[in-house]
């Protein structure tokens, strides 16, 4: 065999597998391809499907039902509220767990974390029996002639309960990323703790944090199973947005694809807006 | 390329294993919340009886309607209420034919057991401040309820007026019966508008009944029938005849409602059941 023959001879042989290993490879990424596709469908299709089988016109007209302004208005109210306490309890704790340590904070961590992973319906009974008339605090709030079970107050507890999670992981990432030598720099140059946090720290977390808020005012809006359970089911006062549209899939479909559509345009505009954060977020790592 | 093609056949025989699971002969009732009990005791005697299983869907009427129409398979729907059944007869979903009432009941208004509010007679339903719990207006439970406000409205003892201040003391419009129960049984509320039925044996000793005067009440047909999309129409009918037999009405009986077949003459019901 001539040394050229040997050449051509082993050309050909990596030709060849070079042309195996492009087919295998393009018959890989068309089998991705598929699944990529049927898992997006399979996600895509059910929303879709919402809007398919909902004609515009009988929606609209559904939007001016009693029932569907009421549970607009009251989630709207209730889940602002519940974000806005969650904001205002949740920022220092997230910011305590980012920068120190302290006897417990495995268990305080873990305990924060829990909501996310409890059953809604665990929830609804864990609530009954803390803040229930019967439950631990709520019998002796009772005995003060407040009572909280099927008031909009409940709706609200049962929102923080589930959605504070959502703020306080997102938070205390937020405040984590923020370099400690910045927040020393300015300890040095004589600010005190809370303007290094209000002046230095808050600006840069700033972005995760509403983000954060976004998420768990989705969550709030989103809140069912707690909800239905302690807070119970009424008009105007604690029919909230899924209970409405669970209640009117028994008897006003209408009301409920309606209502449904609603919820789903807003998560559309929650995930356009905490992407658009996050992204500022990293834009000002980068810079 | 073959990869792929065992990749679309996992995925497809994932699709379809359920269907594989359905060849088990298999009983699909949907049956009103408020019948749990009674219903999956006499399911009990049913699989006892027969080489079929029973697979139940315990919800409000309103939602097992809803599910039906919108394509849920079942072969027996138990209902609450003649309203719901005849919605449905009426949409084509039943086997008009085979509809019977199965039993009877009437409302009943539940205490918790200490009775925080003391509510011991219809009129201090009104009093200010009482938290009620009753049915949504869809649900046969907050039906029923309604009618029977109505009735107490008609009367001058109690009047219109008297309706409007229970109206306005109901905290929460539940979307099953139980739910009214069992947080009437935890002492969330003051009263509830439930049935008779609904003080079942485990039930006694968590809340009281506070019965309702038969001139004011309502007795509400509880109505079953077989579905016309049924793979197993036979065996529904005996299901439907199990719960006219006497073991059945027996059953029924236990768990507080009012039978419909009288001891005895349903013998033959019994037997077809059991055959």
């Amino acid at each position: 065999m001539t040394t050229i023959e040997a050449v051509r001879h082993f050309r050909g042989i990596i030709f060849r597998k070079e042309i195996f290993r492009r087919l295998r490879s393009r018959a890989a990424k068309a089998g991705l391809a598929l699944l990529i596709f049927l898992t997006i469908s399979f996600i895509a299709l059910p929303v879709v499907s919402l809007f398919v089988k909902s004609p515009l016109d009988t929606v609209l007209r559904s939007l001016s039902r009693p029932m569907v302004l009421d549970a607009l208005r009251l989630s709207l109210s209730t889940a602002a509220v519940s974000t806005m306490i969650v904001v205002i309890l949740g920022t220092p704790l997230a910011y305590v767990n980012a920068r120190f340590r302290y006897p417990g904070k495995e268990i305080a961590d873990s305990a924060i974390d829990l909501p996310v992973i409890m059953p809604p319906a665990v929830a609804g009974i864990a609530l009954l029996m803390a803040f229930g008339r019967m439950g631990i605090v709520g019998q002796h709030l009772n005995a003060m002639g407040i009572s909280i079970a099927f008031t909009t107050l409940a709706v609200i507890i049962a929102q923080i309960f589930v959605s504070s999670p959502f703020f306080i992981r997102q938070a205390r990432t937020s405040f984590e990323d923020v370099d400690l030598s910045v927040e020393n720099a300015a300890r040095t140059l004589g600010a005190s703790r809370l303007y290094t946090f209000s002046h230095v720290v808050l600006p840069i977390a700033m972005n995760g944090l509403v983000s954060g808020a976004i998420m768990a005012f989705a969550r709030s809006l989103g809140e069912f199973g707690a909800t239905i359970m302690f807070a119970g089911n009424f008009q105007g006062r604690t029919q909230t947005m899924p209970l409405a549209i669970y209640t009117a899939m028994q008897g006003d479909l209408d009301a409920a694809l309606c209502l449904a559509i609603i919820l789903v345009i807003i998560s559309f505009l929650v995930i356009f807006l905490v992407k658009a954060f996050s992204r500022r977020v990293y834009d000002n790592a980068g810079n | 390329m073959d990869k792929c093609k065992i990749l679309t056949m996992l995925v497809l025989l994932a699709c379809f294993s359920p269907a594989f699971a359905e060849e088990k002969h298999e009983l699909t009732v949907f049956c009103g919340a408020g019948l749990t009990g009674a219903l999956s005791e006499i399911g009990g005697l049913y699989e006892n009886a027969t080489n079929m299983s029973v697979e139940f869907n315990f919800d409000g009427v309103p939602a097992l309607r809803a599910q039906i129409e919108q394509g849920a398979y079942a072969d027996v729907l138990v209902s609450a209420n003649l309203k719901h059944m005849d919605a449905l007869k009426s949409e084509g979903f039943i086997n008009n034919s085979t509809v019977e009432v199965f039993a009877r009941n009437k409302v009943a208004i539940i205490v918790p057991n200490g009775n925080p509010a003391n509510i011991t007679s219809l009129k201090d339903l009104a009093a200010p401040g009482v938290k009620i719990l009753m049915g949504t207006k869809d649900l046969p439970a907050g039906d029923y309820a309604l009618q029977v406000l109505d009735r107490l409205a008609a009367d001058p003892e109690y009047g219109p007026v008297y309706k409007e201040s229970v109206l306005s003391n109901v905290v929460s419009q539940e979307t099953t019966v139980n739910r009214i129960v069992s947080k009437i049984a935890l002492g969330e509320a003051d009263a509830g508008f439930a049935f008779i039925s609904d003080v079942s044996p485990e039930m006694i000793g968590k809340v009281t009944r506070i019965s309702v005067p038969d001139k004011y009440n309502v007795v509400g047909d509880f109505p079953v029938g077989v579905l016309s999309q049924s793979k197993y129409p036979e065996e529904a009918q005996a299901f439907l005849d199990l719960m006219r037999s006497s073991d059945g009405q027996a059953v029924l009986e236990k768990y507080g409602f009012i039978p419909v077949v009288q001891a005895g003459a349903s013998g033959g019901a019994a037997e077809a059941a059991t055959a």
